[in-house]
């Protein structure tokens, strides 16, 4: 799988010709904007409280209240919560991130068509035109940035969104990155010589491996991997390391083929009757997905820009257009596509469609070769696993796309904690088994967990209820224990209490005294104890 | 050359031939292909699994084996499933679907789950109609899938093949001491496809390793058992 950037500007048509054929030819500008540490903005946080967006307990996004306290993106959530103990944590959730930017995206394509969103708070698009409608590099950028601020409610002069322009989009993303609140424009020309002083690590997660490579062998910024000859390059590092070569150098990542895709590419579904509900618009599109993708493969292509276009019963059309560093697989254009159907439906942007919808296409904007993909010695994808895929999509279609899941091991002390549950075909979230989880059971773990805990009552050989003191001891051995309010069993076997105190240090703590009971006819129960009564976890079935 | 002659019965299995019965059967867990005449259950077939004491886990040790050949597994209502369980027993977690609240849909969902899976846990909800279970059972037969119906002790068909448990005890447990590690029981098939009579198979489910495991005819515990104190003097 090749994973490559790609340029903004390469997008819009008037770019794209004067940019194709050109091997070393200076890309087209572009106008990146950027707002730092979106998630929490869509989170809905206050900058000035101390909030942070987690993933995979790492932290990804924090409120300038929470930098001041010395709160960073890549720090551990409990290190985080040392450093900032009142800091408030929410986990990510990309589909909000998305939905939240739809209202700054259409805002900012009031000044100009052919805006790109690159993902949730990032967005470009070419400057040819625009920027002599609004009088130039400068004043475009100032007027993107107070637009974007104004659709998110803020004060036209504050500085929460950050405008770059340059030639090229990896250029101007960095301009953004590094811009002060007015924009920062490098003149026609300079880019190569103003991205020279940066650290190669600036060419991003993509090229995380190679960055990490140059460094050690030497090559610590840009303008050190500019200044190689580029045969060498490409001679040592492969296709990857000429690509870097070619940003370092101010120029697209490849040569701009210029080359519209087959107009039989786009695929559209009309829905009859018209469709108002996300959920099952957002199952139409996984399939048209699917469909785009096995028709882009059957031509050997691959898409990193597609355009999300759907028609309402009252003949209004919306279109917005999605970009991805790296080609977009099936699941990534189902996931946009769904981020932007929820954006309009959900009613939260600027121009929510007024009645269902009844067209739905998606057309590739961009293609280009799909160099990457190794298939399975006997034909990738397994008949089997293509047959399973069909039928859950069918299940899907019957019940909604949240009824079917799959589980994945994550990392806790409950039965039910140790798993999480995601809808089939979303992204799994990173498994995280294997640490230490101080208080979990050893094995074997129970068969049956209840989805709600059943009361139980346990009583000690005077038929006297079992308690279980501040210090983890309890009243006196059980004798039976009696499952919501069923018949006293005998029980034969007992071991515990083990105590598990979680999140002392805050509201929703929890402080529960497990025990493993075996009764009457060989059933073995997990039950606890919390808040004064007694509970059945889970049962050995 | 005597490792050679050890190799020899893996080359035989290697080699045999893949079209035939094997393709006709769904894999159990070895220690349980002695209860079926066939070495495992025929595919299109519904068995029926009752979960007192010890069914869940029996339920879960069949998935296992199905992933493990490669196939897909699906559980329709059936919230509760222990999914730690499911991997401790051997399931591939990415190749079982769980349909948890299909609500009265539930024979809907499994009539179009039967196409692409090979094995269906369902726990039916409310009343079943016959119809439906008519319905289910010949749409298994024609797509040669693998119907398990768990806990379901109201169900009007009479399945092809009945497993119930016969619980055997705990290990590990005392009284306010040590922690459970492993549970003996006894595995009963019954019904059509057994030859008529029923079988019986005593295992370890969960082991202590994990997994299920046959108990040792000379009774030995698969527990590690403590130091033997004898008497020597």
């Amino acid at each position: 799988m090749s994973r490559r950037p790609e340029p903004v500007g390469a997008g819009n048509g008037g770019d794209r010709a004067a940019a194709g054929r050109g091997g070393s030819r200076r890309p087209g500008r572009v106008l990146v904007a950027w707002w730092p540490d979106w998630p929490v903005w869509a989170a809905g946080m206050a900058p000035d409280r101390p909030a942070a967006v987690v993933a995979a307990n790492r932290v990804v996004a924090v409120t300038p209240a929470g930098r001041a306290e010395g709160v960073r993106p890549g720090l551990r959530r409990r290190e985080a919560q040392g450093r900032c103990p009142e800091l408030e944590v929410v986990a990510t959730d990309a589909g909000r991130d998305a939905r939240a930017w739809e209202p700054v995206v259409a805002a900012v394509e009031r000044l100009t068509t052919a805006v790109e969103v690159l993902g949730p708070g990032t967005l470009g698009f070419g400057t040819r035109g625009p920027s002599r409608y609004f009088g130039g590099d400068a004043a475009l950028a100032a007027r993107v940035e107070e637009v974007a601020v104004t659709a998110m409610g803020l004060p036209p002069g504050d500085g929460s969104c950050r405008v770059g322009v340059a030639d090229g989009r990896f250029a101007a993303g960095r301009a953004a990155r590094v811009a002060r609140p007015g924009g920062l424009v490098i003149p026609p020309g300079e880019s190569r010589a103003w991205l020279a002083p940066a650290p190669v690590s600036a060419l991003g997660p993509v090229y995380e491996d190679l960055s990490g490579l140059l460094v050690r062998l030497g090559v610590p910024t840009l303008g050190d991997l500019a200044a190689l000859p580029a045969p060498d390059v490409l001679g040592r590092f492969g296709h990857e390391g000429m690509a870097a070569h070619r940003l370092a150098r101010g120029l697209d990542d490849r040569p701009v083929h210029g080359r519209e895709p087959p107009p039989d590419l786009s695929c559209a579904v009309e829905m009859d009757p018209p469709e108002e509900r996300v959920e099952a618009a957002a199952f139409a599109a996984k399939t048209l997905a699917d469909q785009l993708h096995a028709r882009l493969d059957a031509a050997g292509l691959a898409t990193t820009a597609v355009a999300i276009e759907v028609e309402t019963e009252h003949g209004e059309s919306l279109v917005r257009n999605w970009r991805h560093e790296g080609a977009l697989s099936a699941t990534a254009l189902a996931e946009r596509t769904r981020w932007q159907l929820d954006g309009w439906l959900s009613g939260t942007a600027g121009a929510a469609p007024t009645g269902g919808l009844t067209l739905l296409r998606l057309t590739p904007l961009e293609v280009r070769p799909d160099g990457g993909r190794q298939l399975d010695f006997w034909g990738g994808l397994a008949d089997t696993d293509a047959r399973a895929a069909r039928a859950m999509a069918r299940v899907q279609g019957l019940l909604g796309p949240e009824a079917v899941v799959t589980a994945v091991l994550v990392g806790g002390r409950g039965c039910a904690e140790q798993i999480e549950l995601v809808p089939w075909g979303d992204a799994l979230p990173d498994q995280e088994p294997g640490r230490p989880w101080p208080g979990r059971l050893a094995d074997p773990s129970p068969a049956a967990v209840h989805p709600a805990p059943l009361t139980a009552d346990l009583i000690d050989d005077a038929g006297r209820p079992v308690e279980v003191s501040g210090r983890g001891m309890i009243s006196g051995a059980p004798a039976a224990l009696a499952v919501q309010g069923g018949p006293l069993e005998e029980i034969h076997q007992w071991a515990g209490p083990w105590p598990i105190e979680e999140r002392w240090w805050e509201a929703g703590g929890r402080r529960r005294a497990r025990m493993q009971v075996v009764v009457g006819t060989g059933r073995a129960h997990l039950v606890y104890r919390e808040s004064g009564r007694w509970w059945v976890e889970a049962t050995y079935d | 050359m005597r490792s050679t002659v050890a190799t020899l019965p893996l080359a035989g299995a290697l080699a045999r031939p893949v079209a035939g019965a094997e393709t006709r059967l769904v894999g159990v867990p070895a220690p349980l292909a002695t209860l079926f005449p066939e070495g495992g259950v025929r595919k299109g077939t519904t068995v029926a699994v009752g979960t007192a004491g010890g069914g869940a886990s029996l339920a879960l040790a069949m998935a296992a084996s199905v992933t493990s050949a490669g196939g897909w597994v699906a559980a329709v209502g059936w919230p509760s499933l222990g999914l730690v369980a499911a991997t401790e027993l051997g399931v591939d977690l990415r190749r079982l679907a769980l349909v948890p609240t299909p609500g009265d849909q539930w024979a809907t969902v499994t009539a179009a789950l039967v196409d692409g899976f090979d094995l269906i846990m369902l726990c039916p909800a409310g009343r079943v109609r016959i119809a439906d279970a008519r319905r289910l059972a010949a749409r298994v037969r024609e797509r040669r899938s693998l119907l398990m119906i768990v806990d379901a002790p109201g169900w009007p068909e009479l399945p092809d093949l009945r497993l119930t448990v016969e619980p055997g005890g705990w290990q590990g447990l005392g009284a306010g001491h040590g922690c459970l590690t492993g549970r003996r029981l006894e595995v009963v098939a019954a019904g059509r496809r057994v030859g008529g009579r029923e079988r019986r198979r005593e295992v370890w489910l969960p082991a202590a390793a994990g997994g299920l495991q046959t108990v040792e005819p000379s009774g030995a515990a698969a527990v590690p058992a403590g130091p033997v104190l004898e008497v020597v003097g």
